[in-house]
């Protein structure tokens, strides 16, 4: 495990990620403006947004709700009093010039979870990484530069509001990722557990998942920590990963060759897949954070506490473990049946209605998901219901049908759904599985076929695969194959 | 006349609300060039609300509270479609969108708004002297300030330009310039009143009161603007009891403490001494006990408040930067600069003393020592308040160290002004609800101000204990002349 460590000796790096997830809520986390994507902008803006002298921010409850079971859901401990705190910086995306935030008594700490790290070519292993804190806070507006296609010829910025306000959780991990692919593994988890709990699209392409990395490398396990350099703009998984892989080597490089790490920011280049210097950081900024005198204590007690952990859903891991133990499925087929809710949640249905485990995850994982992700289809508006799914794998478990059929019949269940036992029944596919009516074509096949049954009986064993497709091609695939297979063989021999 | 005899004669048909307020219209047009109270008046919305009740009546509708009584509003209060300047270069144009919560509720109970009141720019000063639009002048000697900030509501009031008025209270900016004017001031408990549309200063110390010649008329105000506010989280949500009614509650029996400290207090005028001492006299004899109490960390509060008021201020004026609304520098080349001198060209020297101030306390490296220090001590002073509370009703103590200074006579020195509000800081550092009632006056015919400070939400105790004196004492029947048309001469 670990490839990149082993690879470079003695090196090892340090990742850890800070994590901004747009929590879902139809208005924002101080008022009640909406916080709808991809509109006008400047449409979803209210004096307080826009931090309009006199107006007070009033915490969205909904915000706290979800903030609590990320929180939950990441196995934090909730705080029962925490408070809000204004970050001061001046930035024109920034209405009031401070964000409000949570800084030193944030609602949640000290938590985990479990990432299962897959990659092509080695083994996956499971991983438990720590999480420093979650807080919740206020997103930023956007910049938009004017007056050139290049940010460095713009003559004016135009600000848009719309994101303003946005309530976001912040989520930040323990020093405890390696490498660049348990980066991008434990991020998909985070945007996996968001989307369980229905608190954040993650979408990350509109933002609404935002992963910055901190970086560091350093000779084995028990050196001091090398200097960090923190790396933005990364907008999915696989850059995530790649960004902390060339970040590490070129870290490495510049030890080695006796050059500096400076602390930094740097932002990942997608186009040429590599990391530049975006301003250096040293020390600290300077904040001046203190207590937001607007907002009073946010209390959570027990009981609401666990009230609202009694509305989790069961999160991706417990249903990765609990497929691969109770349902005896693939560490792979658990992990893809269960990245998406709704997958899982199709799955469990089929599952529910009587189907073997293995046989609804072959068919759910191959040409449902391949017909779902193909039309962009959600599973919860699939026509063809999961009892309906059961009832095809149960007619080709009990031998009705072969699954050749099955495969012929799927696309106009996909589309239309129904009843694979009418179908079948309507259209005479069930299987033959009389021995007689089996014989019978098979004598007439030899009768036909002569020479081929001479070369078969002398020896050329191979000719059983012809005279099983010509069966089929004659019974319109409905033979049964075993019992096809079986009366063929007998036959042959003569 | 008070609000409740205004109300019984404008229900009797005896006085119209249009002549009332056109009445008042008139004082301001008659007063207004020397007192400099108003930065703007809204003559003609005043005389449409006005005619708006008038018919109501006629109708036969029955009026709310304050139908007809004309106020004025600090202009750091937000009214919609109304200038809202805070007394700065900076939102010399701002025109907010939205009503503030307390002016909200006044509309609704029938008041009619007569115009904005000038102040110390974003409420920062003792005397209005930081305006942008200039200083008010003290009715009682337009050479003196009127106190402040909010010293052209405290003036508008004292000149019979209005029948009371709303301020706002971060160190004394309601009670202090009370004292000078010779009116009523109250500053009710934190979280009493809404802050929804009150443009910040100090957000964990900023309230809305009134200003009133009565207490009965303060208990009014204070009846319609209290209570919560779903806008403003700080606001307390404890039912707002009838205030009016407690003013009638006898005082006999009630334990007035006389804070030791204020009277040892540096700079103290011997005649403000002299006075509030009668007073408690006068208290002794309507049945109140005087008992001697010790708050020794109430003189800290000023030390603690310029630390904790500039820091919340240095975030609170942050968002004034040129970009959204507001004063923006011509000719910046780049945001920075943009920024820059938009603030250094909107705001004035006291507020940018302020910013800075503030600034450096939440610094890295000065937090500690300084926002951290103050916030530890201001716990401390509520604690002395906590223990004398469990031994006494309410605290007396002098409003203002001395009565209304001249024009200029703390110009160079800011320290000397910040000492103005050396009394009635504490009461905002502990959120405590606290009240200035004229008490006297000094050689120069200057007015002098007592200060009562309750327990947490004990305004009616206050009112009670404020109305008794008032009530007894009498002192309020003079009226300021120096320089203006005398105001019976106007009042039918």
């Amino acid at each position: 495990m670990a490839g990149q460590v082993a690879q470079q000796g003695d090196w090892e790096a340090v990742i850890g990620l800070e994590t901004h997830v747009q929590l879902g809520t139809a208005s924002k986390i101080f008022t009640c403006a909406s916080t709808a994507f991809g509109d006008d902008p400047n449409t979803h803006i209210d004096p307080v947004v826009c931090g309009l002298p006199g107006t007070l921010p009033v915490l969205n409850q909904t915000v706290l709700e979800y903030a609590v079971k990320a929180a939950l859901a990441l196995n934090l401990r909730i705080a029962e009093h925490s408070k809000f705190d204004r970050k001061q910086y001046f930035y024109p995306d920034l209405p009031k010039n401070y964000q409000i935030s949570q800084y030193d008594e944030p609602i949640a700490e000290d938590g985990w979870i479990e990432v299962e790290v897959a990659e092509k070519g080695k083994d996956t292993y499971v991983k438990k990484i720590g999480i420093e804190r979650l807080h919740m806070e206020e997103d930023a507006g956007k910049l938009v530069h004017a007056g050139s296609d290049r940010l460095a010829g713009s003559t004016h910025s135009l600000v848009d509001y719309n994101r303003a306000g946005v309530a976001l959780a912040e989520i930040v991990s323990k020093p405890d990722l390696r490498t660049g692919r348990e980066a991008a593994e434990y991020a998909s988890e985070i945007r996996r557990i968001m989307r369980y709990l229905g608190v954040s699209d993650g979408n990350m392409q509109e933002g609404s998942l935002r992963c910055d990395v901190n970086i560091s490398v350093r000779r084995g396990p028990d050196a001091p920590f090398g200097t960090k350099v923190e790396i933005k703009n990364m907008n999915s998984f696989s850059a995530i990963q790649k960004a902390c892989d060339y970040e590490i080597q070129r870290q490495i490089k510049a030890y080695e060759s006796g050059e500096p790490v400076v602390q930094e920011t740097r932002l990942w280049d997608e186009g040429k897949q590599l990391t530049k210097s975006m301003r250096s950081k040293e020390g600290s900024s300077d904040y001046r954070y203190f207590p937001e005198p607007d907002l009073g204590p946010i209390e959570v007690s027990a009981e609401r506490r666990e009230s609202w952990r009694a509305e989790l859903p069961e999160l991706p891991a417990a249903k990765r473990h609990r497929y691969a133990e109770q349902l005896g499925l693939s560490q792979y087929d658990a992990r893809v049946l269960t990245d998406e809710r709704p997958m899982a949640d199709y799955f469990e249905a089929v599952v529910a209605a009587g189907a073997d485990p293995k046989a609804a995850a072959n068919w759910i994982t191959g040409d449902i998901a391949a017909h779902v992700n193909a039309n962009r289809l959600s599973y919860a508006q699939l026509p063809f219901r999961p009892e309906q799914l059961a009832e095809m794998v149960g007619m080709i478990e009990g031998g009705v049908i072969s699954g050749k059929i099955a495969k012929e019949i799927l696309p106009g269940l996909l589309e239309q759904g129904g009843s694979p036992k009418a179908i079948v029944e309507e259209r005479g596919l069930g299987m033959i599985s009389d021995p007689a009516a089996i014989t019978a074509i098979v004598e007439e096949l030899l009768a036909a076929h002569p020479e081929e049954v001479e070369a078969f009986r002398g020896g050329k064993t191979k000719l059983q695969g012809f005279f099983v497709g010509q069966l089929m091609k004659k019974t319109g695939g409905k033979a049964d194959p075993k019992l096809a297979n079986q009366i063929l063989s007998q036959k042959l021999k003569g | 006349m008070g609000i409740a005899e205004w109300r019984g004669r404008l229900q009797r048909g005896e006085v119209s609300a249009r002549e009332l307020t056109d009445q008042h219209l008139a004082r301001i047009e008659a007063v207004d060039g020397t007192v400099h109270a108003f930065l703007e008046v809204t003559a003609e919305r005043a005389r449409a609300d006005a005619d708006r009740i008038d018919a109501a009546r006629a109708a036969g509708e029955a009026l709310p509270p304050l139908a007809g009584i004309p106020l004025s509003i600090k202009d750091n209060l937000c009214t919609q479609g109304i200038r809202t300047t805070c007394s700065s270069r900076m939102l010399e144009s701002f025109v907010p969108p939205y009503e503030s919560t307390v002016t909200e509720r006044l509309w609704q109970a029938g008041a009619v708004l007569l115009g904005k009141t000038n102040l110390d720019e974003f409420a920062m000063g003792s005397s209005t002297e930081t305006s942008y639009f200039g200083p008010s002048r003290n009715p009682w000697d337009p050479e003196r300030v009127p106190g402040g900030s909010s010293g052209g509501s405290a003036a508008s009031v004292a000149a019979g330009e209005c029948l009371g008025s709303l301020g706002s209270d971060t160190g004394g900016s309601i009670r202090q310039p009370a004292s000078f004017c010779g009116v009523v001031g109250l500053k009710p408990t934190y979280g009493r009143v809404s802050r929804w549309g009150l443009v910040a200063f100090a957000s964990s110390l900023d309230q809305v009161g009134p200003f009133t010649t009565s207490v009965a008329d303060a208990a009014e105000l204070l009846q319609v603007i209290a209570g919560a506010d779903p806008r403003d989280s700080t606001c307390l949500k404890a039912p707002v009891p009838d205030y009016t009614a407690a003013l009638q509650q006898p005082v006999a029996g009630l334990r007035v403490g006389i804070v030791r400290e204020c009277f040892e207090a540096e700079g103290l005028d011997p005649a403000v001494k002299a006075s509030v001492m009668a007073a408690a006299e006068q208290l002794q004899a309507l049945g109140c006990e005087l008992v001697d109490v010790s708050c020794p960390r109430f003189n800290d509060g000023i030390a603690t408040y310029y630390v904790i008021a500039p820091s919340e201020a240095s975030a609170n004026l942050a968002r004034y930067d040129g970009v959204k609304y507001g004063h923006r520098a011509e000719g910046a080349t780049s945001l920075a600069e943009m920024t820059a001198r938009s603030r250094a060209e909107g705001f004035g020297d006291e507020v940018q003393r302020r910013i800075l101030i503030g600034t450096y306390a939440l610094s890295a490296g000065y937090v500690d020592a300084y926002y951290r220090k103050a916030q530890q001590v201001r716990t401390l002073i509520r604690r002395d308040f906590d223990r004398a509370f469990e031994t006494v009703d309410v605290l007396l103590t002098p409003t203002a160290p001395t009565t209304a200074f001249r024009f200029g006579a703390h110009a160079d020195d800011p320290l000397a002004m910040y000492l103005a509000d050396l009394l009635t800081i504490p009461a905002n550092m502990a959120g405590l609800p606290a009240i200035n009632v004229p008490c006297g006056f000094d050689a120069q015919g200057l007015p002098i101000g007592l200060q009562l400070i309750g327990a947490v939400l004990q305004e009616p105790r206050l009112l009670q204990v404020a109305h008794h004196y008032e009530q007894a004492a009498r002192v309020m029947d003079r009226r300021p002349q120096a320089g203006l048309v005398p105001e019976a001469s106007l009042l039918p």
